[in-house]
């Protein structure tokens, strides 16, 4: 079985905590927080950390589109498992294939296109909502328990439907008495209540609306899900810059036609470190999880290069938990 | 350049891009102007996160327009969008007698179809604006679109419900008695079978009362979707494409341009939000070999620093002009990054200055406060 250490033990500083021991305390990791926060880059960032520190790793993408086959340089991600880099392998699960899959290793073949291609998979989801989810949930349920990965690390969909996704389980819990949804919708659930098994990485924005909306997520995925939060990644923090508090002086060997815009830009760049120091104090404040903080990259295209350096700043930010309190 | 034509001259102005990007907050400045134009405005809010509330300094929104008081000779108003509520109200529009909509509403199926069913938040909110534009008295609806998982639902919305209530499975299920069932094939029996096993069969049950209670309805449904279509490429509507500058962002941006593309609905204005100022007219290349020079000295964190927003400003000023010139002639107007989110209707009017008062080009040398 798998090591169990508590969060407050590590906080505590009691344990080291390297990437490998953070990957382990459970075998499924899901990346959730709003849109634009960075969520999708965070999920290949921690897939990296994770496959540098020996881990067998699968990405799991449940919406489509996010871009995070480009952002390893490959195309767009399918069904079918594939090879995004050494120890990284990611794929997509959605409703409709999941149910197809389900239907076959279940007899029913015959059935499964009459369903996907009528759009019956519609009346049914709608007839009993969240069963999309739950198919989704049941199927990433299964790859965990096959353990062919070491780690996997799923793509959630943005903020709010976050939290009505992993719900779903919960929902089907109530209105499906018998049958095999109401099985699958059991296994799920207890998946998502294990911490030994599950755990949610929430993304933020050092940024008033993002941090509102990451507290009030993180709030409803305790209380409504009853999953358990692993930290929380906070994006895009200016990285320190050397001289910034003494720019006035610096800047009088300076040409006037150079010394202005390098003025204004420290300027700006010391006022956004207090906004953003404020923001942080504001999500402590409100969110009693740990903070694992990823620098700004100014380089605006997201590719595999991107993605390394932020997985190295991952790794950086976990090591430096144990020295946090 | 300056979006006050669009606020002055258009009837509804539909602002859509990917989620985080501020359509919301936009919104809400668009309607602030269209008051300050003169015009009865309202804006309608999807986003259940209350930020609508939140930037015109309200606590809550009810899903009726509230009037919002400011110094303009028009009217704000501002709400946000029930969809129960409209699809109640569409029912009850619909229904040819009330004990037949009140069987409807009751429903657990139709419960489920007016909150979980994909799409039907999009259409409310279309019909929304249709009834604020055809009904409601307003010269100006200006509306931000749900950051959806499949970027333009909302346009094609209408047409999947409607598509949805006539299917001709639920024609099937619509069939009570035996002997209809026996006129259906097997292939169909069977599949009733196993959803009634996998769901049960109250399930299956209240989808059946729901299409028949729904019977006669759908051509009424159906008739206005194709009007809330219609408006929505009336030349009186303008659709806003809402980005930041961020290479994501800006991605999702091209998408909408070429689905709305596809749509035939032409993008009539780009709002870039948040982005980074320049400071700088020298190049990056070069601010980074003066760093290079200073290695070592504090001085040369300046230059990187500068070096580093100079190319973040260029890259970004190239990324948006590469969709500008894609959406053209689009007006395109520029909002810089706001030391704080937008809180009440000062906050909005500050950031009106952008959209409607400048000439869109970047500021040469930004202000930092």
């Amino acid at each position: 079985m798998r090591a169990e250490p508590s969060f407050d033990g590590l906080r505590d500083g009691k344990e080291l905590v390297d990437p490998a021991r953070f990957c382990s305390q459970s075998r499924l990791v899901i990346v959730a927080g709003k849109g634009g926060v960075g969520k999708t880059t965070m999920t290949a960032a921690l897939a990296v950390m994770a496959a540098g520190a020996g881990l067998r790793t699968l990405i799991v993408e449940v919406e489509g589109k996010t871009g995070l086959g480009t952002a390893f340089g490959r195309g767009e991600l399918s069904y079918d498992e594939a090879e995004l880099a050494e120890g990284i392998r990611a794929r997509t699960i959605t409703p409709d294939q999941a149910l197809l899959e389900y239907l076959e290793d279940h007899g029913m073949r015959r059935l499964s296109k009459r369903l996907t291609n009528t759009g019956f998979l519609d009346v049914v989801a709608t007839a009993a909502p969240g069963i999309k989810d739950i198919l989704v949930l049941g199927k990433v349920k299964q790859l965990e328990r096959e353990g062919d990965a070491d780690f996997i690390v799923l793509d959630a969909p943005a903020a709010g439907h976050a939290v009505t996704f992993l719900q779903s389980a919960r929902g089907l819990l109530d209105a499906v008495r018998v049958g095999p949804v109401r099985t699958q919708a059991e296994q799920v659930q207890e998946m998502l209540t294990d911490p030994a098994r599950c755990q949610v990485l929430l993304v933020t924005l050092p940024e008033e609306t993002p941090v509102n909306e990451a507290v009030e997520t993180a709030a409803r995925l305790r209380e409504r899900v009853g999953v358990h939060l692993l930290g929380i990644v906070v994006n895009g923090l200016y990285p320190p810059v050397r001289g910034l508090d003494d720019a006035a002086e610096l800047l009088g060997q300076v040409p006037a036609d150079e010394a202005e815009p390098l003025r204004a830009a420290a300027a700006f760049r010391q006022s956004r470190n207090e906004l953003q120091r404020d923001q942080l104090a504001r999500l402590a404040d409100g969110l009693d999880l740990p903070q694992l903080r990823l620098p700004f990259l100014f380089s605006p295209e997201l590719g595999p290069r991107e993605i390394d350096v932020l997985a190295t700043a991952l790794a950086d930010a976990v090591g430096a938990l144990e020295t946090a309190s | 350049m300056t979006l006050a034509p669009l606020t002055r001259t258009r009837r509804v102005l539909v602002c859509c891009g990917s989620g985080g990007v501020g359509k919301t907050t936009t919104a809400a400045v668009l309607a602030m102007e269209g008051a300050r134009q003169g015009r009865r405005a309202v804006v309608v809010t999807i986003d259940p996160a209350k930020r609508l509330a939140d930037a015109l300094g309200l606590e809550t929104l009810a899903d009726t327009p509230t009037r919002i008081d400011g110094d303009w000779p028009g009217e704000l108003w501002a709400m946000m969008l029930d969809t129960k509520s409209t699809f109640d109200a569409l029912v009850f529009k619909y229904a040819p007698s009330k004990s037949q909509a009140e069987s409807i509403l009751r429903n657990r199926f139709y419960r489920n179809i007016s909150t979980a069913l994909s799409g039907t938040q999009e259409y409310m909110a279309m019909e929304k604006l249709y009834e604020l534009h055809e009904e409601g008295g307003f010269e100006l609806v200006v509306v931000d679109t749900p950051p959806t998982r499949n970027a333009l639902d909302f346009i094609d919305a209408p047409r999947r419900l409607t598509r949805f209530l006539d299917n001709r499975i639920f024609r099937w299920l619509m069939m009570p008695t035996r002997a209809y069932l026996k006129a259906v094939n097997v292939a169909t029996r069977t599949l009733l079978r196993t959803i009634s096993r996998v769901v049960g069969t109250e399930v299956v049950q209240d989808v059946v009362a729901f299409f028949q209670a729904f019977e006669g309805m759908e051509e009424g449904f159906r008739q206005r979707a194709e009007r809330v279509l219609h408006l929505l490429s009336d030349p009186a509507t303008a659709f806003l494409l809402v980005t930041t500058p961020r290479a994501d962002a800006l991605k999702e941006g091209r998408f909408f341009a070429a689905k709305l593309e596809e749509a035939g609905i032409p993008v009539e204005a780009l709002v870039v939000n948040r982005m980074h100022p320049r400071f700088a007219r020298i190049g990056a290349d070069i601010l980074r070999k003066r760093a290079a020079d200073q290695a070592g000295s504090e001085l040369a964190g300046l230059y990187e620093n500068l070096a580093d927003f100079t190319q973040l400003a260029e890259v970004e000023e190239a990324n948006v002009a590469e969709l500008s010139e894609r959406v053209k002639p689009a007006p395109l107007v520029r909002v810089p990054f706001l030391p704080t989110d937008v809180h009440d209707l000062e906050g909005l009017a500050e950031l009106g200055k952008y959209l409607f008062d400048g000439d869109g080009e970047p500021a040469p040398v930004a202000e930092t406060r």
